[in-house]
């Protein structure tokens, strides 16, 4: 059987596939530039070759493939938001995610969990049903349940009414999910380069070329490329990149924290999120705690952790579940997240023409990757908002029409 | 845990503390128009760098000025509100009540 195994691997019957094709020169022009390899970036270019027949993209990046915030989030996918159009924009990105394994022919171990939001606090409970009128209304699976059906679902958790903030109910939503979040990038990655997207890791744009109040052109650090539309999808850069272009965004920049336990055995198939407790925690198929908090309490651009972010979350761990007292965190790391005021994204078009950005994804981009590439990509097609993307123009903070998500934002920032 | 000098009760622990956000110049709300509001109320400049920005320490509501590198998070110095604002900032009064 070894040998067997040696003869096809050393035989060029079975050649291995490169997942991406080997690092070209920078051609001088691009009909579209994308900044940021990351999962947004990368599915704007997937979708740009699959939906529009637009392959002349190049996506570039100061550091190495999906190696931001796409690596740095706890892969929690869920639409059981509080405004219509926050809920229609994720279920779509859910509807989408459904597929991808297939559609890439590439496993990015979508694994439905269910997803219960605790809430410990009157407030909390009005709030959660709330949302879950809001998700019945448009066609998402979500309900709010109480300790008796909690008990039944998620027997891990702590329902004892003895403790500091006993668990009145949650916001139940089946179809809440985690995914691979690596696999997602380097699917789309890998399609979009077989279609002819040039990915470009170690560029830096360092500076926006505009002229007649269009975009032209970027300057990098392996010189200017001439481009029709530039899409800058940077998450935690957003702020340095688009004052490149001469523009300032309702962001503030701010480290999240997240850490992971040792392997345990499998004990908790669900995701929970706790808003008053500044938890959400689910198990890896590893077998390992994935565990995030509320972001830093003030912004930073450095992803470095802290003590007290761990002693804050993982004192609020052992009151969900006691029983991990001895178990030990064995890694952390942190990201850095562009917040807005209204705890929307936003996506569209500037007060450049052909700029567009992505950005204020906050704690919440990576469940929207499909979603946003796909109708990111319609704008850059089509140069039409989509009417998915309108409610989340950066034009709403002129007009004061947010959008306001701080009640369905994961937990309380 | 992180130490934050402040000016009136001297060096406490930065939980003590809330973030203010940067220090921007408030245009005068009578008179600006509702783009210069919005501008004044959302946007940032969201430097990397050494920034000037706003605290507050909790316990006694007491706000004050801390100059802040947001890359290597060192506080460079604090110093009260005083020193940036000599003068009440006085804006006109709104020619008639009620809704503009």
């Amino acid at each position: 059987m070894p040998f067997a195994l040696l003869k096809h691997g050393l035989g060029g019957k079975y050649p291995a596939r490169r997942h991406l094709p080997k690092a070209k020169d920078l051609k001088p022009a691009y009909d579209v530039v994308i900044i940021g390899a990351g999962g947004h970036g990368l599915a704007a270019a997937y979708y740009l070759a699959r939906d529009w027949g637009i392959t002349d993209v190049a996506v570039l990046d100061k550091g190495y493939l999906a190696g931001g915030n796409t690596a740095r989030n706890t892969a929690i996918i869920r639409s059981n938001y509080l405004t219509p159009e926050g809920v229609r924009f994720y279920e779509e990105s859910l509807a989408l995610f459904r597929n991808l394994s297939e559609e890439f022919d590439y496993n990015i171990l979508y694994s439905e969990r269910g997803h219960f939001t605790l809430a410990h606090t009157d407030a909390a409970l009005r709030t959660s049903r709330w949302r879950a009128e809001v998700n019945k209304h448009l066609g998402v699976e979500s309900e709010l349940i109480y300790p008796d059906e909690i008990e039944r679902l998620c027997p891990a958790l702590n329902l004892s009414q003895d403790m500091r903030y006993p668990i009145l109910g949650a916001l139940y939503h089946p179809p809440g999910a985690i995914a691979r979040h690596d696999a997602v990038a380097w699917g789309y990655a890998r399609y979009a380069a077989d279609q002819g997207a040039e990915i470009h890791c170690n560029t830096e744009v360092q500076g926006i070329v505009i002229e007649n109040g269009a975009v032209t052109g970027v300057e990098t650090n392996r010189g200017r490329i001439a481009c029709k539309l530039v899409l800058q999808a940077v998450a935690g850069s957003s702020s340095r990149v688009a004052r490149l272009a001469g523009l300032r965004l309702p962001i503030r920049t701010i480290p999240l924290q997240a850490c992971v336990s040792l392997p345990l055995k499998r004990f908790l198939d669900q995701i929970v999120v706790s808003g008053s407790l500044h938890v959400y925690v689910s198990q890896s198929d590893r077998g390992e705690l994935v565990m995030g908090a509320s972001t830093d309490p003030y912004g930073l651009y450095s992803t470095r952790s802290t003590l007290d972010f761990k002693e804050r979350l993982l004192g609020h761990m052992l009151e969900l579940f006691p029983f991990l007292a001895n178990v030990k965190v064995v890694r952390q790391w942190a990201g850095m997240a562009d917040m807005t005021p209204d705890f929307s994204p936003i996506m569209g078009v500037t007060p450049v023409r052909n700029y567009y950005i992505d950005s204020g994804w906050g704690t919440w981009g990576f469940k929207a990757t499909p979603v946003c590439g796909k109708r990111m990509a319609e704008m850059l097609a089509t140069g039409r908002t989509p009417d998915l993307l309108h409610p989340f123009r950066l034009e709403r903070f002129f007009e004061f029409d947010q959008v306001g998500e701080k009640g369905a934002a994961s937990v309380g920032h | 845990m992180k130490i934050l000098n402040c000016p009136l009760n001297g060096p406490r622990n930065i939980s003590e503390f809330a973030w203010g956000g940067e220090v921007k110049a408030m245009p005068d709300p009578v008179r600006c128009n509702d783009r210069a509001w919005a501008d004044y109320v959302f946007l940032e400049a969201n430097a990397a760098g050494v920034v000037r920005e706003w605290w507050c320490h909790l316990a006694t509501s007491y706000w004050f000025v801390a100059e802040r590198n947001t890359v290597t998070d060192e506080v460079i110095r604090t110093y009260p509100a005083s020193e940036l604002f000599a003068e009440r900032v006085q804006f006109a009064a709104r020619d008639k009540p009620g809704p503009r």
